[in-house]
């Protein structure tokens, strides 16, 4: 994987590297051509790992002190906040950490969707970054179930019937899933036991997910192919990683605000009363970061549609990279796309809202016309915007833009020929 | 390729065999990872409960507990079970009388998973718009039988397998 020939200095380091090239790969890593125009919005990927390292640390003092039984769950869960030094602070990081961990997510995805970073030939970075994002909402979920309140025992029997929708074997599905009759103490234990595990899963394909984003490396504002390394690029270290920390300490700031002023703001209070199988919430509603899938779920009158809709508004992101017939990658060259582009991101947001309300009245109207415009974005939208559309003059290379101050269109690519 | 290569011979025989005994091993080693997350004896040890409905009145319900699931038990007044029998079949998203939810002779008791057929949370009493209950949820309607009317819920609320032990007390189970 290294672009260059690597020779450690020490003899110790050569002996080393002989055996196990990891300074190979480190001096890859620092050396890692990246162009030179990638703007704030690349920085989440550093973002994002922060996220999964501080849960894992968190998670795993978190789990010194947790008891994972029906009847204790809840009360060691106040241990925690009550009597464990600094357990609160710990807590309460693990909690709205999962929250920042989404938000950051969301920013990276809609950033790949603005600038075309899953077509090719990154159709599998996209697909292993989809991975992680399902294997995340099942982290999340699981964790959620944990403190045993109120919203995680009800939320818990919500997922989990949606398997009880598949035809013939969906009964056996979810009693299995439970290892009782009902959400209960089995299903506590094992959810317990899965969600320490995933964030370990989730870790290994960050780095499957690196490693093939080091293949074509970035994908950039503009979008066009880069020759690495050339005058279009600069090395990861320092350029990168002072720009990646900068933006980490941004992140952290909006991160401790809502740790140490408002730690409860995006959770429920239902979720401080302890489980009870009898009386379900009367506002059941999941956490913010699953809002528009809620929605889509609650826009179809039918059980078994609402869920095959669901999973398919996270499916269909698979089949993105083909569903997209554009041959320009960044939407800033595309004038039409782009405005498709934040029409959908209205609809994401108004799904979201929805989501939270009621669903009755003009509120089931409205997410039913968003679930509509979601998939007719992706089914309809994207492939037909992209034979169609004619998009702006795409410039020859970053250098271009970036010193005289805009496309000059005699060394602009007509946009039908191939980039 | 030769010939005699492509011929069905000994060794196809002898690849084909190991296959086939690794993937039963393989299987036999996978089975008991899966089920052992189905519910185990203790769970299963559970499955019956007595209750005593002596002191519910006409009209009322209680709740009880079994399997980690509650069971309404609902003694219905004389106008309620009328009212059950007079809807019409094809007002029903799933057709089921009102007579085949109740034992014979005991017709003012209705027995029955509280838990929404849509995707199991409780559904509160007395309320929607069909007399019955009412799922906060996602909101499906239940009638005075417990039967579907209106929502994502495919079929009506289950009702569990249940009998009189004596006249005052009801075996769930």
């Amino acid at each position: 994987m290294s672009d260059h020939d690597y020779t450690p200095k020490s003899k110790a380091g050569k002996w080393f590297n002989d055996r196990l090239p990891l300074l190979t790969l480190g001096a890859h890593l620092t050396d890692y051509p990246t162009p030179k125009n990638l703007n704030y919005w690349w920085t989440f990927g550093g973002i994002l790992t922060f996220c999964l390292l501080t849960q894992i640390i968190t998670g795993i003092v978190l789990a010194m002190h947790y008891v994972a039984h029906a009847d204790l769950a809840f009360a060691s869960v106040e241990h925690i906040m009550r009597d464990v030094n600094y357990g609160w602070l710990i807590r309460y990081i693990h909690s709205n950490g999962a929250s920042m961990f989404f938000l950051a997510v969301y920013i990276h995805i809609f950033r790949s969707l603005f600038y075309g970073s899953y077509k090719s030939p990154r159709e599998v970075i996209w697909i292993i970054g989809l991975l992680i994002y399902l294997l995340m909402m099942a982290a999340a979920f699981m964790g959620y179930v944990l403190p045993w309140g109120q919203m995680s025992f009800w939320g818990a029997t919500v997922i989990t019937n949606l398997f009880s929708a598949i035809p013939l074997v969906g009964e056996s599905i979810t009693t299995w899933l439970w290892g009782a009759y009902s959400v209960d103490n089995p299903t506590l234990n094992r959810f317990f036991s899965l969600h320490y595990l995933i964030p370990f899963l989730i870790l290994g394909l960050v780095v499957l997910h690196i490693w093939a984003l080091h293949v074509p490396g970035n994908n950039n504002p503009v979008g066009i192919d880069i020759k690495k390394p050339s005058k279009d690029t600069v090395p990861f270290h320092p350029y990168i990683t002072i720009k990646d920390t900068f933006a980490l300490l941004m992140f952290m700031i909006v991160f401790a605000g809502f740790v140490f002023f408002s730690p409860n703001v995006l959770g429920h209070s239902d979720n401080y009363i302890p489980a009870n199988p009898l009386v379900t919430p009367a506002h059941i509603v999941p956490e913010w970061y699953l809002l528009p899938f809620y929605a889509i779920l609650r826009s179809v009158p039918d059980k078994l549609g609402g869920v095959i809709l669901m999973f398919g508004a996270i499916f269909i992101l698979f089949v993105l990279p083909w569903l997209d017939t554009s041959k320009v990658r960044s939407a800033v060259f595309r004038p039409i796309y782009r405005q498709f582009y934040w029409i959908f991101v209205l609809d994401v947001l108004m799904l979201g809202y929805m989501g939270a309300m009621p669903a009755e009245g003009i509120y089931l109207v409205l997410a039913r016309v968003g679930t509509i415009y979601y998939f007719a974005h992706f089914i309809i939208v994207m492939p037909v915007v992209g034979l169609l559309e004619k998009t702006d003059p795409i410039p020859m290379s970053i250098s271009e833009p970036v010193l005289t101050g805009g496309a000059d269109p005699a060394l602009a690519r007509k946009d039908n020929e191939k980039i | 390729m030769s010939k005699e290569e492509k011929k069905v011979n000994r060794r196809d025989f002898l690849f084909t065999a190991s296959y086939t005994i690794g993937a039963v091993g393989l299987g036999a080693v996978v089975w008991p990872l899966v089920h052992q997350m189905n519910p185990d004896k203790a769970q299963q040890a559970l499955a019956t409960t007595e209750v005593d409905v002596s002191q519910v009145e006409p009209g009322n319900s209680i709740t009880v507990l079994w399997r980690g699931k509650p069971v309404f038990l609902k003694r219905r007044t004389q106008e309620e079970i009328a009212e059950a029998r007079a809807v019409s079949m094809s007002d029903l998203p799933d057709p089921q009388k009102d007579e085949d939810r109740v034992k014979d002779g005991k017709d003012e008791w209705l027995v029955m998973l509280g838990v929404c057929t849509h995707l199991g949370c409780v559904p509160l009493k007395d309320k929607g718009d069909y007399n019955g209950w009412f799922c906060p949820c996602h909101g499906s309607h239940y009638d005075v039988s417990g039967r579907i009317r209106k929502g994502p819920a495919p079929t009506n609320m289950e009702v569990p397998k249940y009998e009189f032990v004596d006249n005052n007390t009801i075996k769930i189970g």
